[in-house]
Parts: C-alpha cells; structure tokens; sequence
C-alpha cells in the first residue's frame, strides 16, 4: 500500500525561541530550521512499515515556504520514495492554519490515493495538535491518535494510543489516518549514501491554486509574548517556617 | 539547499553529521580521554552511516565525493566537540590505492574500506631519524623472489593498533645509488595481521591527548611483491598528492575546533555574570573572541580554495600547506580566548575545553610543522633560497 507521511519544517527545537519585538510571532529569520520532530517518527513509522513488507510506497508532503524542500531531502534521505512540497507562502512568519493544511492534505491524498497517512500528533512550532483529526474528519476515515504502537493487518490497523492514565489500544478500518506520539519509536538518521540518493528522487512543487484551495487565514494572532521569567526563591530557616507557608501563603495544605 | 549563490552545498550532509555526533556527548569523549580509550563506537557509528567512505567512487562502493564534503563531515565532527583523529585517515589513505593501485588491489581492497570490513588508516612514513626530510628515511624493502623483506622503523604511525591494512612507504634503492634522495623509494600496501605473524611489531605511545599513535618496528618481514603499489621506485610522488588532501581536511578540523570554542566561549561570555552584567559585555572579553572568530573565518576561506583547487585537480600545495597553518593558529587562538573567558572552570574536566585545547595544539606539530610551512611558502612560493 501506499502511504503518506506530511512533514512540517519548524524552528529547530534546539533554538532558544524569541519573541518578535512587534509581538506578531516569534522570530525566524536566519533561525535553525528542522523537521517537526513527530514528523520524524511518523517517517521513521512508514519506513519501518515498509522494511516490514506492509508499505511499497512513502509519499512526504511539506506545505509552507519554498526551503521546506530541505526538510522533503531529510525526508527522502531517511527512506521515503518521492516528495511533492506545496509553496503556500514566500514569507517564513506565515504560518499555514491546521485547516488550509488539511484541506490541501486532502486534495493530496484524492489525487494519490494512499491508504494510510502517519503524521506527527502536532508540530512544536504552535503546538495545535489539529491537522490528522481535520484531515480525517474531511476525508471520512477513521483516525487513530497519539499511536505509541501500530500494526498492521489485512484492512485494518491495531493502534495503541497514550492516553491519560494508561494505553488503549484500537482497531481502525483502512484507510485511516495514525497521528503519532512521541514513544512510538527513535528516528534513525540519514546515512551519506542515502543523503546523496535523496537528491536524485523526485520531488514535485505545486501551489494551492493547482488543488482550488483557499489558505488564507481566519485567525487573527492578537498578541504573542514570552512566559513570565521566574522570580526568586526564599530561604526558609526551619520546617515549621515551611509548612506555615505551604499553609498561609501557598494554601496547598 | 536554498537559492541564494553562497549556500553550502553540503548543508544537509553537515546536519546529519551533527545529528550523529549528538549521540557521543562530552561526557563519551572525556570517560574515553581518561583512558586512552579507542572511541570504537562513534567510529563504528560514522562507518556505518557511509562517511568514512565519502570519497571511495560509488563504483567501490562508496559515495564518490569531492575532498571538500570530507572537509565538510570532519569539520562538523570537531565542531560538535569530538575528534576525527581516530578515524580520519580511513577517508584517505586509500587515495594512495585508488590512485596509484592496480585494479586487481583496487578492485580487493577499496569495496572492503568503503564498508568498514577492512580498516585502512594506517599510514607508515615518519621514522625517528626523518620527519619532513621523507627522502632520508631507511626503512629499506628488499627484493628477494616473488616477496620483499622488509627491516627498519617507523614512528609517529596513527591508528596501527586499529587498522587492518598500512600503506608503508620504504626504500627499495640505496640513496647512494639514485639520482634524487626523493627517488627509490616505494609504497606497499601491507597486511598488518600478517605481518606481525612475521616480525612486524606495534609499541603503542602515550600522549599528552588521547590519540593512538605507536611505534612500528620491521624485523626482516616478509611481504609478497604483489603488496607493491604502482611502479617500485617512484613512491614519493605517489604520496604527495596525499599529503596535500591530508592537510586540507586537517585544516577543516582547526576550523571545527575554533568554531567549537568560539560557540562554547560566547554562550559561557553571555550568560555568566559578575558586577551585576554579563562578562560578554566587556571588551577585554569581547576582542580575543571576536579576533579569534575573524581568523577562523580567514582560515575557512583558505581552506575552503584549497579544497575546490585539489577537487579541480589543480596545483594546491602552496593553498593546502597555508590552509593548514592558518586553521591551526586559529583553532589554537580559539581555544586560548576560550579558556580564558572561561576562567578556572576552563580547566575543569567537565567543561571539555581543556580537552579539546590539548587536542588541537597537535595541529601546530602534525602532520607537517608550522615553521615547515612557513619554509614551503618561502622557497616554493616566494622563490627564497632554502635554508636546508
């Protein structure tokens, strides 16, 4: 079977995030860019499925800016088989809205026809954790979420997911869509014989115009601003000191 | 990969160097610099993910790629805060073969370097009684039937302990009875498990850094005449070009280590405060970084015209010797900005700055002196007599 794997290219999660001084977003320019780290898995996930037999084809997509097309080499370099980037933006501060990706997602997905797309839970850039369940509610699948664990088997697939308090594992109908979660396996690293492969797969670019979808955007960001930085401690000199304050100041006693 | 005219070409390849290094933190290379450990697992995980075999062609089994991606893999290994010494001439030894080597030896050696079976980073040149002066060493390989017996000493050999194969370069015509010093000398490919069945012995040296360096002695050892690369007699040339790819990429290695202290230095500089400010706002701590930083910078850019003249297969000597000397006096300017903007906790273990400062002040001696450069660039390039 075929499957697609949606690759996000975010501020590098090493980078230490700064806000813009117009509080419009966070600062981008001339910052490490990466591959959403969940994307990772869900490639490193394809990959596995295809070693296993189960896959014979991994399609990576990237929606965004034109270098999102580095992230589709990672991809390529790691094992998927070809790439298709849509350019929805030359501006690096525009961030695409969960639903203008699902909905591009879904003119992708019409056209190649896979019966499974692995994406990450969420990207760390905003944190939505929206895009697999709008893609599956506009293609009708099933959607199986924050999978620690996927098998599959015949037309369907066996997902365990994190949930609080505990696992629980489902079975979804193929074709589905699996967002997946951070345990669900390591990522390998591209090797230099893959890298230099990577160059030559193909790697296709298209706009929304080509798939008749409209990304502009329906929110509005109000204000972004940095979290609070943390104030001082105080000492206290004994354990009656503390637990009065845990009791009169904290009032967690 | 972007479109601007300066992008680096090896971008990616540099991002997935570091993400392999990422894996071997400080805390790997200093339990192993305690020690004298070999760093066999990061050499195990650098064969397997194909960049020992950078510059094999892909018809060997490698990725076929120009010096300045090695350049490009051992930069980034020493900018992540390890060393490529333990494995860095298994990138390039085997230019010597692939060069110079029938395609019989090519076609039985090269496959197995480029996938690790076989490690090939043993290079046997320097002896006690000649360093630089190569036409005065007198290890000395004897004709004798289909073998040659081979008796001398060779020191200074990096990695003997762990490689498979050594490219040894000995005498096989008495200096008396040639036109040139540099002539009658040859180059053999030797297999170092035979070899020390038939009286090659290894004496492992320590060193003040953790590097695997030995002494290795030859006591009438028997080598098939077929180990013989090329044409007996004009070893010398063969191993030139070598030299030159040599210290390019060892030039790429200062630039790494300078880039590694300069990003250690200025993160310490902004975050370590004293008087009520950031230490880095001072000017006495600011200038020897930002100093330090323009000549990596120089060095980069030297290094960086070596590499693409040696890829164009033009003359490099004069660039790759001044690549060399350059990137190692800003590694080691580096390395002393970034001690001291470090204070005591420089010379703490766990800071690693310590460490990586013993390592690359080998860089002044090896694999070619700075006062030999310096000699190079006077008689080769400024046309001045030679001294000696």
């Amino acid at each position: 079977m075929k499957v697609i794997v949606p690759v996000k290219r975010v501020i590098d999660y090493n980078v230490k995030v700064r806000v813009k001084a117009d509080g419009t977003g966070v600062d981008l320019a001339n910052v490490k860019m990466s591959m959403n780290p969940f994307d990772e898995i869900a490639v490193e996930e394809a990959i596995r499925l295809k070693e296993a037999g189960v896959v014979e084809e991994i399609v990576a997509v990237s929606i965004g800016v034109k270098q999102a097309q580095e992230t589709l080499r990672t991809a390529l370099a790691m094992g998927a088989d070809r790439a298709i980037l849509i350019v929805a933006t030359d501006d690096v501060h525009q961030d695409l809205e969960p639903l203008a990706v699902a909905k591009l997602l879904k003119a992708v997905v019409d056209e190649e026809a896979p019966q499974m797309v692995i994406c990450g839970k969420q990207a760390i850039d905003n944190d939505m954790n929206a895009t697999g369940q709008m893609l599956s509610a506009l293609l009708g699948w099933s959607q199986a979420t924050f999978a620690s664990e996927v098998k599959v088997e015949g037309d369907s697939a066996q997902v365990t997911r994190e949930v609080d308090g505990g696992l629980q594992t489902i079975s979804v109908k193929l074709p589905a869509v699996v967002s997946v979660d951070l345990r669900l396996n390591e990522p390998r690293y591209a090797s230099l014989p893959n890298i230099m492969k990577a160059k030559k797969k193909p790697l296709e670019e298209k706009t929304p115009a080509d798939y008749g979808v409209d990304v502009s955007p329906r929110l509005t960001v109000v204000s972004t601003a940095e979290p609070a930085t943390r104030s001082a401690g105080v000492k206290v000199a004994d354990v009656a000191e503390l637990v009065a304050k845990l009791k009169d100041e904290a009032g967690v006693l | 990969m972007t479109d601007t005219p300066f992008a680096d070409p090896y971008a990616d390849i540099r991002d997935a160097v570091r993400q392999l290094c990422a894996d071997f933190p400080g805390s790997y290379w200093r339990a192993l610099d305690r020690d004298h450990a070999y760093p066999t697992e990061f050499v195990a995980a650098l064969t397997e993910a194909g960049y020992l075999a950078a510059l094999i062609p892909e018809a060997y089994g490698g990725s076929g790629l120009p010096l300045a991606a090695a350049a490009a893999i051992l930069e980034e290994i020493h900018a992540s805060g390890g060393n490529g010494g333990a494995c860095h001439a298994q990138m390039y030894v085997m230019g010597t073969v692939l060069r110079h080597g029938s395609e019989a030896q090519k076609a039985e050696v090269l496959p197995k370097v480029a996938d690790g079976r076989l490690r090939l980073q043993a290079f046997g040149v320097t002896e006690p009684t000649s360093g630089t002066d190569t036409g005065a060493i007198r290890t000395f390989a004897r004709r004798d039937g289909d073998r040659y017996i081979i008796s001398g000493q060779k020191i200074w050999t990096s990695r003997a302990e762990h490689s498979d194969l050594m490219v040894l370069l000995a005498r096989t015509t008495p200096a008396a009875d040639c036109a040139r010093k540099t002539d009658g000398l040859s180059v053999f490919l030797i297999d170092m498990k035979a070899a020390l069945a038939e009286g090659m012995s290894i004496r492992p040296i320590r060193t003040m850094m953790n590097h695997a360096t030995t002494e290795v002695f030859f006591d009438d050892v028997p080598v098939p005449a077929s180990t013989l690369i090329g044409e007996e007699g004009k070893g010398f040339r063969y191993i030139l070009s070598g030299m030159n790819a040599e210290r390019i990429l060892i030039a790429h290695e200062c630039i790494g280590d300078a880039r590694w202290f300069l990003d250690t230095a200025t993160a310490y500089a902004k975050d370590r405060e004293i008087f009520g400010g950031p230490i880095g706002r001072n000017q006495g701590v600011q200038f020897p970084l930002a100093k330090a930083y323009a000549e990596m910078r120089a060095a980069a850019l030297m290094s960086e015209r070596a590499a693409s003249l040696y890829d164009a297969g033009a003359p490099c000597g004069a660039e790759a010797n001044m690549a060399k000397m350059l990137a190692a006096d800003a590694s080691w300017a580096a390395g002393n900005a970034c001690l001291q903007t470090h204070g005591g906790f420089g010379f703490a273990e766990e800071f690693d700055i310590e460490r990586k400062f013993r390592e690359t002040r080998l860089y002044q001696v090896a694999p070619v002196s700075t006062n030999l450069i310096l000699s190079y660039i006077a008689t080769h390039v400024l046309g001045l007599p030679r001294s000696y």
